[in-house]
């Protein structure tokens, strides 16, 4: 069925050899969008001049590209959806998507693709919609350079900037999201790549995984969101090369790793978050050249989390290094590099000649009495680390880097 | 000069003065204060100062009593028994120090020159003998002129030499018309200079007055034994007391 | 009150131990500086030591100042100058050449390495004020202590456990108290108890200004909150005030009835 849809696709491509564009300008014989779609037929581009179009509810049906020259505005006054595609291969560019609607009852978004593929949404700008960009179900789908700006105050009156349900082989990059519930929100999201994005200050999450396997993100910046990335129920996540900073308040972490399987953390960078990264119930994760700088935290494990190990990670001034909440754990921390390590080298190998326990008692006191925080970096808080660091008592014995690095990784 | 009336003081459960009863007039007069170790001497000076607090009573000087008060003490001198200064301070400083809290004339150079300070005038303190400290202590209490001059021990740590100027100059400040009140333990130099005796005895006056009167009460020519006979009747007078009851 | 105070900084600031003091805190900033290029970093080792040390050294010092000078003091007092000017000369001379030792001390090497081009001036000089505060905190209760107590063992033990109780044994008593009622919401107790030691209070401040509360989670925004308002600076400024003001008032209250 697919492939004769793109080999139809290809046909009328090569037949529309006449294949014409329509323009649309507010002085022009169209001078409305919906004009222009209703007289487009497949392979046509509808070029849109700069101005403001007051409209909504645009449906395009069949395979066609919507261009903006300088910017033209479509403002949706606040009546629903703006712009759904219900066709494969649109393609949607420079334009700028004001006012969506608002509703509780549906997820009304800016732009809409609803049950298609090879879909390319570039360069546009989405400014005050309830959800951005909403992909339902769709495959092979290019988000890219696009800007979108929300005005979120609280998660239950706000929406997500892009948010894919059921997709596949979705290509999201250089978008800047800002302001919206979640950054970018992907449930049932498979084979896909997010990557050089920016999110910030968004309320809930920078990036969400809910039931997506086989994704990988790659060099974004999550920054001030109430957590930076959200990573639950998946498996086969790759995470390299993105910064997590200033994720802070409440319950905040840079990373946020619940139910997930097999993931790669490599070359993250850490930064100024209430917690770095928090595990629960995750299973064989490696860790690798990642730096954890600043963080109240930089990692706290809950139970169930095992084979998850750690090395050549730099951890450096840290509130705090590390938490595990469990006594059972086969999760190793070999050949890190501990900012704290107050260990010798005798043997000019790179690696200290004794090992270095990573959690404090400190640590397992504040997961007793959170309060305790008001004591942090007292001299008596040093004391009592200092006499378990000696001789561990309450500290799972396990927890502990065999071969610390005396440099830092660079 | 000096009125003391019914003066009490005690030290937690120690009683030191037990109802002081004391008029040193004014002028020309040397009046030592002696008494055996913690008959309260020192603590009879200090309460003159206002150093120490008495329970109850009254002193009065130059007519006006001086509890709470401060000012009158420009009318004192006051050699302290111990020299302790600060460490690091010179002895010049140490002068200007005390010259510039009693913003008085002062003749300092005078003194400087007797006790032959001269060349230790940039030295700290604490690089100086104890001698050489008492001469700067000596100094500080001698470079004033006023009327009251109270001299607790005067003679310790000093060499003849001072010794010979410590008793030209008392006699000089005595020639200016002044009140001296001295304590010692030497008692060849209280009966070389003193002129009254106040003697003290468990916190009270057991004898006051000129020096020939105490040795013609005593009937002994010799000050010191006539000190002596006075301890001697308070012990027996004690034992008695205690086989009678 | 001023004369005594001048000659008093003249002798202190000639003192030994008193260069010994600076020269520690200028080879220990200037060590940590150039190991460190990070200021933020720097300041919080500082901070470590700034805790501990200003109030011990402020009590040790302040003991040994009281005793020593008590000779000397019994001198002065038979001078016509009042009771009160005596101590408090005595008490702020103390207080101004400690404080003098650690504003140079870590002020020189900072200044030298461009703490302006930092951007961490504002918490650097949260840093140096506290240091200023418990100087004068602890040097006053160490003076007051001397004063109460003639015998000197005695004065010098219980200087010595006045500072142990507020740096070390304090934190223990508060520690154990969480832990004991950790099923009630103890946040404004907590608080309360670290306004109450100046130490504390101190250290919440400095920690406060590097944003590290920030980064604890729920109860670290709680505290910060408080901290952040007015009402939680009056309440700061008033503590810190009493804690300076009540050991100067009490050093002219016992000396005025003491006897020497």
């Amino acid at each position: 069925m697919r492939i004769l849809v793109i080999g139809l696709c290809c046909m009328i491509s090569v037949l529309a050899v006449q294949a014409k564009t329509i323009t649309v300008c507010p002085s022009c014989s169209t001078p409305t969008i919906q004009k222009a779609i209703d007289q487009a037929v497949s392979g046509d581009e509808i070029l849109v001049k700069a101005g403001t179009y007051q409209e909504s509810g645009l449906t395009i049906t069949c395979p066609l590209v919507l261009r903006g020259e300088g910017m033209p505005v479509i403002d949706g006054q606040r009546k629903g959806e703006i712009l759904i595609i219900a066709a494969d291969s649109v393609t949607v560019t420079g334009l700028e998507f004001q006012n969506a609607g608002v509703s509780h009852i549906s997820d009304l978004a800016a732009i809409r693709v609803k049950r298609h593929d090879y879909f390319t949404v570039t360069n546009n700008r989405v400014i005050n919609a309830f959800f951005g960009i909403y992909i339902e179900n769709g495959k092979h789908g290019t988000i890219k350079n696009n800007v979108l700006l929300g005005r979120a105050n609280n998660e239950m009156d706000s929406g997500n900037a892009i948010h894919c349900w059921y997709a596949e082989n979705l290509t999201i990059s250089d978008n800047l999201v800002r302001r919206y519930r979640d950054g970018i929100y992907l449930e049932f999201v498979n084979k896909s790549i997010i990557a050089d994005n920016l999110s910030e200050f968004n309320i809930r999450y920078g990036l969400h995984f809910m039931f997506s396997n086989d994704n990988s993100y790659t060099c974004n910046t999550f920054y001030d969101n109430g957590a930076g990335v959200a990573v639950m129920f998946s498996k086969n996540i790759s995470m390299t090369e993105n910064l997590f900073a200033q994720n802070w308040g409440r319950s905040s972490y840079g990373l946020l790793l619940k139910e997930i399987y097999d993931a790669e953390i490599i070359d993250n960078v850490f930064q100024k978050n209430t917690i770095g990264i928090l595990l629960e119930g995750s299973t064989r994760l490696n860790y690798q050249n990642n730096n954890f700088v600043r963080n109240g935290w930089a990692i706290q494990m809950s139970g169930g989390c095992l084979d998850n190990h750690f090395t050549k990670n730099n951890f450096t001034n840290n509130s705090l290094d590390l938490v595990v909440n469990s006594r059972v754990n086969n999760n190793t921390f070999n050949g890190n590099y501990w900012g704290e390590y107050t260990g010798y080298d005798l043997d000019h190998d790179g690696l200290g000649d004794v090992p270095h326990r990573p959690m404090k008692l400190f640590s397992h006191v504040l997961t007793e009495a959170p309060e305790a925080i008001i004591l942090l970096r007292s001299f008596f808080v040093d004391l009592i680390n200092f006499s378990e660091k000696v001789s561990p008592i309450f500290t799972p014995e396990n927890v502990l880097d065999e071969a610390p690095l005396m440099q830092i990784v660079k | 000069m000096i009125k003391i009336q019914n003066l009490h003081k005690a030290f937690g459960k120690n009683t030191v003065l037990n109802g002081i009863d004391l008029h040193i007039k004014k002028g020309g007069r040397i009046t030592a204060v002696l008494g055996p170790n913690g008959s309260g001497k020192t603590t009879l000076i200090k309460c003159i100062l206002g150093m120490v607090i008495p329970n109850t009573g009254n002193i009065q000087i130059q007519g006006k009593t001086i509890a709470g008060q401060w000012q009158y003490r420009k009318a004192i001198d006051y050699l302290p028994q111990i020299a302790q200064f600060p460490e690091n301070l010179t002895v010049r400083e140490l002068i200007t120090m005390i010259k510039d809290i009693r913003q008085a004339p002062a003749q300092d150079d005078k003194l400087i020159q007797l006790f032959g300070l001269e060349n230790y005038l940039d030295e700290r303190l604490i690089n100086l003998s104890g001698g050489t400290k008492q001469k700067v202590n000596l100094t500080l209490a001698f470079m004033y002129d006023s009327p009251l001059v109270i001299l607790d021990e005067p003679t310790s740590g000093l060499d003849p030499v001072a010794m010979v100027r410590l008793r030209a100059l008392i006699r000089e400040e005595k020639q200016a018309g002044k009140t001296i009140m001295i304590t010692t333990h030497i008692m060849s130099f209280v009966e070389e200079i003193a002129d009254d005796i106040v003697f003290l005895l468990d916190g009270k006056i057991y004898f006051q007055g000129p020096i020939q009167a105490l040795q013609e009460q005593q009937q002994e020519t010799n000050l010191e034994r006539a000190i002596a006979s006075i301890l001697d009747q308070k012990t027996s007078s004690l034992s008695t007391h205690a086989l009678t009851s | 009150m001023k004369k005594i105070l001048k000659y008093t900084l003249f002798d202190l600031l000639r003192s030994r131990w008193n260069y010994i003091y600076f020269g520690f805190y200028l080879i220990f900033t200037t060590s940590l500086l150039m190991l460190s290029g990070d200021v933020s970093t720097v300041i919080i080792s500082l901070m470590n030591v700034i805790l501990i040390l200003c109030p011990l050294i402020a009590t040790i010092f302040g003991v040994m100042y009281a005793y020593n000078s008590r000779e000397f003091t019994v001198l002065l007092l038979a001078q016509p100058i009042r009771r009160s000017a005596i101590f408090w000369g005595q008490y702020f001379g103390l207080a101004l050449s400690l404080s003098l030792c650690l504003l140079l001390g870590i002020g020189l090497p900072f200044l030298y390495y461009g703490l302006s081009s930092s951007g961490a001036a504002w918490e650097f000089l949260t840093l140096l004020g506290n240091g200023l505060l418990l100087t004068f905190i602890f040097s006053g209760l160490a003076f007051l202590i001397a004063l109460r107590n003639d015998n000197k063992i005695r004065g010098f033990g219980l200087a010595i456990l006045t500072w142990l109780f507020f740096a070390v044994v304090y934190d223990g008593i508060v520690l154990l108290l969480l832990l004991f009622f950790r099923d009630y919401p103890l946040e404004n107790a907590a608080l309360g108890l670290s306004i109450l030691n100046p130490i504390d209070l101190s250290r919440i401040l400095i920690l406060l200004k590097l944003d590290i509360s920030a980064l604890m989670g729920y109860t670290g925004a709680v505290f910060q909150k408080f901290f952040g308002t007015l009402w939680g600076t009056i309440v700061t400024l008033l503590s810190l005030g009493l804690w300076v003001l009540i050991p100067v008032l009490s050093i002219r209250m016992i000396a005025k009835r003491k006897d020497f």
